[in-house]
């Protein structure tokens, strides 16, 4: 391949230079308000380094500034983890059997199953999201179909709750799964399936040895593209949750409304930030031990 | 296939089912409360379509619904033109300089929104910038160049280069091969970029909510106000309205997609 | 006659390869020919080709067209057009645009545009499909849309890179008689790239055969064919048999030469063109298998089994064994009566002049 021509790096300056303005600069900016002070008001005061935000996060003062341990935001880490961990479990157990019935599908069927499962992936996170406070509130259809089937007597109290922020998130990435996951199977050639039946296997061995495994990579895929973006969800927890199952991005938002503590607030998302480069690292690690042993 | 039959059975295709069915349920329920009569919203008592004329009726909707069309214009107009410079300057490049280009393209689909949202917020409040439609036209415009450019790119890659030189040896300058071949050939990815651009500007609520001021709320971001202070039957109407339109608009973009795929597809014959 | 086409010590690696992919070719291309540039896939005809037209440039030498040296002229200045392997007709425009299109980049009149589109549609039986899309053809009606867009614009020289490559058999041969016809009509200096020596030898004036990015051979179709250069020629253009043999005697120009073949028994041969060989020296005698006759067992040169014989209406090809069990291939009409010979030995003959020598 030549080096790139004069004409391809003028092509793609301007791409480059609007990301660079105002993707990487404000990431900096960002790591950069992480280490100043806050201002009464919100804001920042600028000059004083100080790694205050980052203290806050284990720690807090007292009226008599002593320090001591504060496991608050260590618990809406981990819960926010936990969530979107059993929300890609989810969307995965849901998915692998999705996908595999899309690939017993004529072309023509499985193409229209694919738009049927991408329609909702397009449309608005937050009317989606509201949907699910009109099925789960109290009187909602949900609670009206359960007692109206006699399976209930009262309200389920599902909305505002954890479970009601988890089905939020599982609907509303479950498309991201579903997607990477067809795909993967698909791919795999038909032959080496054919040969593993001739061979004598049984649907599970083929399944669990073959068809797997060979789609692995692709669904490991999917899996990062529903980790990402749930770890840092905003919509769900905030619309479903109430207040009683905080994620980061509920917190790091109220750092930049009520709470006014900027540096705070920047300090957290890059806490995210950093999280999520180490679930990529581990991802990355996973895929090539699966590249070795395969 | 019918080997592939060997593989999933009945469980399996329940499951399918089942999942379709969850994805739409919501959907289906939203519109079909939207035109409930009264306004409990989730007690049926009639059908009526009264609350979709109070949203049309309502001049702060329509404000906001104003504001949502012009950056979702302004930006995918924007992020358009950039990718397909940004196609065109890749796709005979080195694969360092196109790994490059993409890995940074990529990089506002990776971030959680949640962060690129207060990271352009910075960007904005620290520099002065008042937050209104050019700040949200700006940072629409930053997620907006990817989706616009990955249907671009792989139309152009799947352009034969021999097309290129053909219309070379026939005389044409490099403006004319662009204009005449090069554009013509790209516009179906063109326009599935400018679509999926535009549908995910005109849906983005997080970061929007982030850089947007007092005068320049989205639609979005204008039902988020509304479903926090109650459920009312006109978020409800307002919604289905809303979710109407994506479907809408992301049919179209299928059909024309899958269509052209198809004119393509159909090379020379034997 | 002029040259149409001047290529001087033209030499050309590519990035990443450590072959030459052309190590110093030159020859002339003349005006009004039908030139062929033959060889196997890896050659450098292509990129020969795609010299000319502009798509690529030489390392070292040039290319002259009508006398201007080329240099880095781009292919959108050059006087030639191009015939692609894949036709890359326009798929967004119809075989008219197809045809018109070069006439447009040229900003000629629109009359004056459609009427040559008009005669391109007459000129190659195009009638009735003006309106349709490259989609909507047939590869033979691709195919000469190809040429008809490459031909309007009246080029001085037109290129062809495997253009009936594509096609099957009945319509290729069809095509190579439109395609030596239409040169003949227009005038126009063909360059013609193939792997198919049959097709070369049906089709051209003259032919340049190369392998490895050198020339092996430049000259008439029968020249190639009577008088190959070297082995790679010899055995590159049609069927030719290979007999091992040492040099025992030289005579002036031709010489004597002792067969390897046949054993205890000595068959010499009385060759006219000895190409050079010192005495002592070890050779393959190439001859063609139609050049090898029948011959009565007692006088007869060679001798040897016939185990198999091939029937095709018009040949009769007998696969013969000599001694050492070396195959001798021979070429007679079908007229011949094949079980008199199959099974049975036969006597073989060849003249000094049927047979070239090579070193080894």
């Amino acid at each position: 391949m030549n080096p790139p021509r004069a004409r391809d790096l003028a092509l793609t300056a301007p791409a480059l230079l609007y990301l660079t303005v105002f993707m990487i600069i404000p990431l900096l900016l960002m790591l950069y308000v992480s280490m100043l002070e806050r201002a009464p008001f919100g804001g920042v005061i600028w000059g004083d380094h100080t790694g205050v935000a980052y203290q806050k996060l284990l720690f807090e003062r007292d009226l008599a500034g002593n320090l001591s341990f504060n496991g608050d935001y260590i618990a809406i880490f981990a819960r926010s983890f936990r969530l979107a961990a059993i929300t890609t479990v989810l969307t995965l157990v849901i998915s692998i059997p999705t996908a595999l019935y899309m690939t017993t599908l004529s072309r023509r069927r499985a193409a229209f199953v694919l738009f049927l499962v991408t329609v909702p992936f397009w449309t608005n996170l937050l009317v989606r999201n509201f949907a699910w406070i009109l099925i789960l509130r109290n009187g909602g259809t949900l609670d009206q179909g359960l007692q109206w089937l006699g399976l209930t007597r009262e309200s389920l109290d599902i909305l505002y709750t954890p479970l009601a922020t988890g089905i939020g998130l599982t609907y509303s990435f479950l498309p991201f799964m579903i997607l990477p996951t067809y795909v993967a199977l698909e791919r795999i050639d038909k032959r080496l399936i054919e040969a593993a039946f001739d061979l004598g296997a049984d649907r599970w061995r083929v399944l669990s040895r073959v068809v797997l495994p060979l789609a692995m990579p692709g669904i490991l895929a999917g899996a990062i593209l529903v980790f990402v973006p749930c770890l840092g969800a905003y919509v769900s927890p905030e619309l479903l949750g109430g207040g009683k199952s905080l994620m980061i991005g509920n917190l790091v938002q109220a750092q930049f409304g009520a709470s006014r503590n900027w540096p705070f607030g920047a300090a957290l998302a890059l806490v995210l930030v950093a999280v999520l480069m180490l679930a990529l690292l581990l991802w990355r690690f996973l895929q090539r031990r699966m590249v070795r042993t395969a | 296939m019918p080997e592939q039959n060997l593989l999933s059975g009945r469980g399996n295709a329940f499951i399918a089912m089942a999942a379709l069915v969850f994805l739409y349920i919501p959907i289906v329920t939203l519109v079909a409360l939207s035109f409930n009569q009264n306004d409990l919203t989730t007690i049926w008592s009639g059908f009526s379509t009264k609350w979709y004329a109070a949203v049309l009726d309502n001049s702060d909707i329509l404000r906001a619904t104003k504001n949502s069309l012009i950056v979702a214009a302004v930006a995918t107009a924007l992020a358009t033109a950039t990718a397909t410079a940004t196609a065109l300057g890749v796709v005979r490049s080195s694969s360092a300089h196109r790994g490059g280009v993409e890995g940074l393209l990529s990089l506002p689909l990776l971030v959680p929104e949640i962060v690129t949202a207060v990271a352009l917020l910075m960007l904005f409040v620290l520099t002065g910038m008042p937050l209104g439609l050019l700040s949200v036209i700006l940072a629409h415009t930053v997620f907006c160049i990817p989706f616009a450019y990955y249907p671009i790119r792989s139309r152009l890659a799947g352009l034969d280069p021999a097309l290129i030189e053909a219309a070379a040896d026939l005389y044409a300058s490099p403006w004319k091969r662009f204009v005449r071949i090069e554009l013509p050939l790209l516009s179906a990815g063109i326009f599935a970029g400018a679509l999926l651009s535009f549908i995910s500007s005109l849906g983005d609520f997080v970061i929007t909510y982030f850089v947007s001021g007092p005068g320049s709320t989205t639609l979005p971001v204008y039902i988020f106000g509304m479903i926090r202070t109650g459920v009312t039957p006109e978020v409800n109407a307002l919604s289905a309205l809303f979710l109407l339109a994506s479907v809408v608009m992301i049919t179209v973009a299928f059909v024309i997609t899958k269509r052209v795929a198809d004119v393509a597809r159909a090379g020379p014959a034997p | 006659m002029e040259t149409a086409i001047a290529i001087s010590g033209v030499r050309k690696t590519f990035r990443g390869s450590s072959l030459a992919a052309l190590d110093g070719v030159s020859l002339n291309i003349l005006k009004n020919e039908f030139f062929t540039l033959l060889g196997p896939s890896g050659c450098g005809k292509t990129t020969l080709l795609r010299m000319i037209a502009g798509f690529e440039n030489p390392d070292e030498g040039g290319i002259a067209i009508d006398g201007i040296v080329m240099g880095s002229t781009p292919p959108n200045l050059r006087p030639v057009n191009t015939v692609f392997q894949s036709y890359a007709l326009f798929p967004h425009m119809s075989v008219t645009q197809n045809i018109a299109f070069a006439l447009e980049m040229l900003g000629r009149p629109r009359d004056a545009i459609r009427r040559r589109v008009a005669e391109m549609i007459r000129l190659l039986r195009l009638e009735g499909l003006s309106e349709r899309t490259p989609a909507q053809l047939s590869g033979g009606q691709q195919q000469r849309v190809a040429l008809g867009r490459a031909l309007a614009p009246e080029p001085k020289v037109l290129l062809l890179d495997e253009p009936l490559s594509a096609l099957d058999l009945k319509l290729r041969k069809e095509m190579q008689i439109e395609l030596k016809r239409l040169q003949m009509a227009t005038g126009i200096t063909f360059v013609f790239v193939t792997h198919d020596q049959e097709e070369a030898l049906r089709m051209s004036d003259r032919i340049a055969v190369m392998r490895d990015g050198k020339l092996m051979q430049v000259g008439r179709s029968t020249e190639i064919y009577e008088r190959p250069a070297n082995l790679f020629v010899a055995e590159f253009i049609g069927d030719a048999n290979f007999l091992p043999a040492v040099c025992v005697e030289r005579n002036g120009v031709g010489g004597r030469f002792r067969l390897s073949c046949c054993g205890e028994a000595v068959v010499e041969l009385i060759v006219a063109d000895a190409n050079n060989i010192a005495t002592g020296a070890k050779a393959v005698l190439v001859v063609r298998p139609e050049r090898v006759s029948l011959a009565p067992l007692q006088s007869a040169l060679l001798h040897g089994e016939v185990p198999e014989a091939i029937y095709s209406g018009s040949d009769l090809m007998l696969h013969a064994r000599l001694v050492d069990g070396t195959l001798l291939r021979v070429r007679l009409s079908g007229a011949v009566d094949v079980p008199e010979l199959v099974g049975r030995n036969a006597g073989f003959a060849m003249t000094g002049e049927a047979v070239r020598a090579f070193a080894v």
